[in-house]
């Protein structure tokens, strides 16, 4: 690993990989070896008693159906956004465009209490929901709006360089062969698209899966109804109960390296496809 | 562009559908909420909002804010300068495992991140006993503060900065270091005018994660008031109170340094979209002046 710098002439590697090692070990490596270690040394029912208790399969419940409804509304908006500022010429695109960053930049505390303060009954959306019967505030249905508003940048900026990179000829051949706007969008355009959105959708659900300053405030947090995983495992931190918080915390960490190993594998996916195509067409040229 | 190719855009009323759908859903999503906070925060005027802000609480929050902010930010900017420089500069085995190692960060729940420093320095932790014996305080203290958003911004600079200098390769550094240069000297004359931008986008990013986190910093911090509450933990403290105006003065704030983070990031993006055309179309000339 280290001969790399024999064939280079370029100064700093070992320093470099040094600081990078050291940085990443300390702050990184070892304390999730430790977390792993110590839920380690409980023994095996004493884990599975803890993941399986009822208030932790329904805060997992709560936790991923309301990631989930969020990712899907947000792989779906999250298109048509990315769509519409690439290929669309309207007045203020570009600062539309640089906006759609928000959520990336602002605390989640913030947009937490300020959902809130919109969803509630007496806030500018919920006046108008409350008297058709829905209630936003202080239930699941709060959770997803939560968690759309967190998710929104992850799909748009992962699909909006994709369709930047969709050529003109593909679109104007299947034009010329007659097919009309919408079998080209859903036979050639989309599924060029899908593994951009599938991606966009599994990051927007994987953060919204681990988020907990915006969902907080707006989430009533109703132990079995509105509870997310993260709040459990601060409500055991607090109650003095580490093995509590250290076994779901495990449990969490499994899910977010599984999503983790998911987002690479469709990135690799699509990146063979993709050299793949493009083999093809230098072949054939 | 669509305009002259007719062919590939969609009629003009499904156009004009879909652009309303995509503003209505970011004005409802993201726009509303923008305008709130600050609705929210001046809704008894500008004075109950100045004292909200005057409060000494409120002022530690802030500096402590920027306190965390700064003693993260150089270290991580050293990471990400060294992490790229390896993986961008040179080969070796484990060079993907070690980016995967980077992104982690990216996916562990900030709860989680908060909890993993507690089982090493809290009281039932591994230095738990050692520290409380020599009177250190770590969790519960600004240094517990400091790891737990030094963890959660770890990626962000690396992350920028890896692609770019991949995209840059090392000819210019090889000239420079074969020309007699010292590594100091390439560092700064070479390298660094190349990454600029990048390195100035990533910082941006990594200081707007700093100044917001609330979820790891929160399990670390025990939440005193006027020792260790950063503003998004004086957020939630004030807004528990019901008191309102407070909380969403100190979240105005917080939402100003959000829309000076979009435009800064957007004038780097700009920047760097300028050098690359430039770059592009000027080459040739500027190597033969050179």
């Amino acid at each position: 690993m280290l001969n790399a710098s024999r064939h280079n002439v370029l100064p700093g590697f070992s320093l470099s990989l040094g600081y990078v090692l050291v940085y990443l070990s300390l702050l990184v490596l070892i304390p999730l070896g430790g977390l792993v270690a110590r839920s380690m040394q409980m023994s095996f029912s004493d884990v599975w008693a803890i993941a399986t208790s009822p208030r932790a399969l329904a805060a997992y419940k709560v936790s991923f159906g309301c990631a989930l409804l969020a990712a899907i509304v947000n792989a779906f908006f999250g298109l048509i956004v990315a769509w519409v500022l690439v290929r669309y010429d309207f007045w203020g695109r570009k600062l539309i465009d640089s906006f759609v960053d928000l959520p990336f930049s602002l605390p989640t505390a913030v947009a937490g209490i300020t959902l809130t303060s919109l969803y509630a009954n007496t806030g500018w959306v919920g006046q108008y929901l409350e008297p058709l019967g829905i209630k936003v505030a202080f239930t699941p249905l709060g959770i997803v709006v939560a968690l759309i508003f967190i998710g929104i940048p992850f799909v748009v900026r992962t699909v909006q360089p994709v369709i930047e990179d969709i050529e003109a000829d593909v679109e104007e051949a299947a034009a010329t062969l007659g097919a009309t706007r919408w079998q080209t969008f859903s036979k050639v355009l989309f599924p060029a698209l899908a593994p951009a959105l599938l991606t966009g959708f599994t990051l927007s659900f994987a953060r919204a899966v681990g988020e907990y300053g915006s969902v907080i405030f707006i989430a009533g947090n109703m132990p079995m109804v509105s509870e997310i995983t993260p709040l459990l495992i601060i409500s055991k931190l607090e109650q003095y109960d580490l093995p509590g918080a250290i076994v779901l915390a495990v449990v969490m960490l499994v899910i977010s390296f599984v999503l983790l190993l998911a987002i690479n594998l469709l990135q690799w996916w699509s990146a063979n496809r993709h050299s793949g195509r493009h083999v093809d067409g230098g072949v054939q040229a | 562009m669509s305009r002259i190719r007719r062919v590939n855009t969609e009629p003009f009323a499904i156009r004009c559908v879909l652009i309303a759908l995509a503003l209505g859903f970011l004005f409802f999503f993201l726009g509303l909420p923008l305008l709130a906070v600050f609705s929210e925060a001046f809704k008894q005027g500008f004075g109950p909002y100045w004292d909200a802000l005057a409060e000494p609480d409120a002022r530690s929050a802030i500096k402590l804010t920027i306190l965390v902010a700064l003693l993260v930010l150089p270290l991580n900017i050293l990471f990400g300068l060294a992490a790229a420089w390896v993986i961008a500069k040179f080969d070796f085995r484990g060079k993907s495992l070690l980016l995967t190692l980077i992104d982690l960060p990216f996916a562990v729940s900030p709860v989680v991140a908060g909890l993993l420093f507690i089982l090493i320095f809290g009281r039932q932790g591994w230095f738990g006993p050692w520290l409380s014996d020599h009177d250190i305080k770590i969790i519960f203290a600004i240094p517990g503060m400091v790891i737990a958003t030094m963890f959660i911004t770890v990626p962000y600079i690396a992350r920028e900065l890896i692609p770019l200098m991949q995209s840059q390769g090392k000819d210019e550094e090889e000239a420079a270091v074969s020309l007699g240069a010292s590594g100091l000297q390439m560092f700064w004359r070479v390298t660094v005018p190349n990454i600029k931008w990048g390195l100035l986008y990533g910082v941006i990013l990594a200081n707007a994660r700093a100044m917001g986190e609330f979820g790891a910093v929160s399990v670390v911090s025990g939440h005193i008031r006027g020792e260790t509450n950063t503003l998004p933990l004086h957020v939630e403290i004030l807004y528990n109170e019901y008191n309102s105006v407070g909380a969403f003065a100190a979240a105005s704030v917080l939402a100003l340094l959000a829309l000076v983070t979009l435009v800064a990031k957007t004038f780097v993006e700009w920047r760097m979209k300028q050098e690359t055309a430039m770059l592009n179309a000027e080459l040739p000339a500027e190597r033969v002046q050179k």
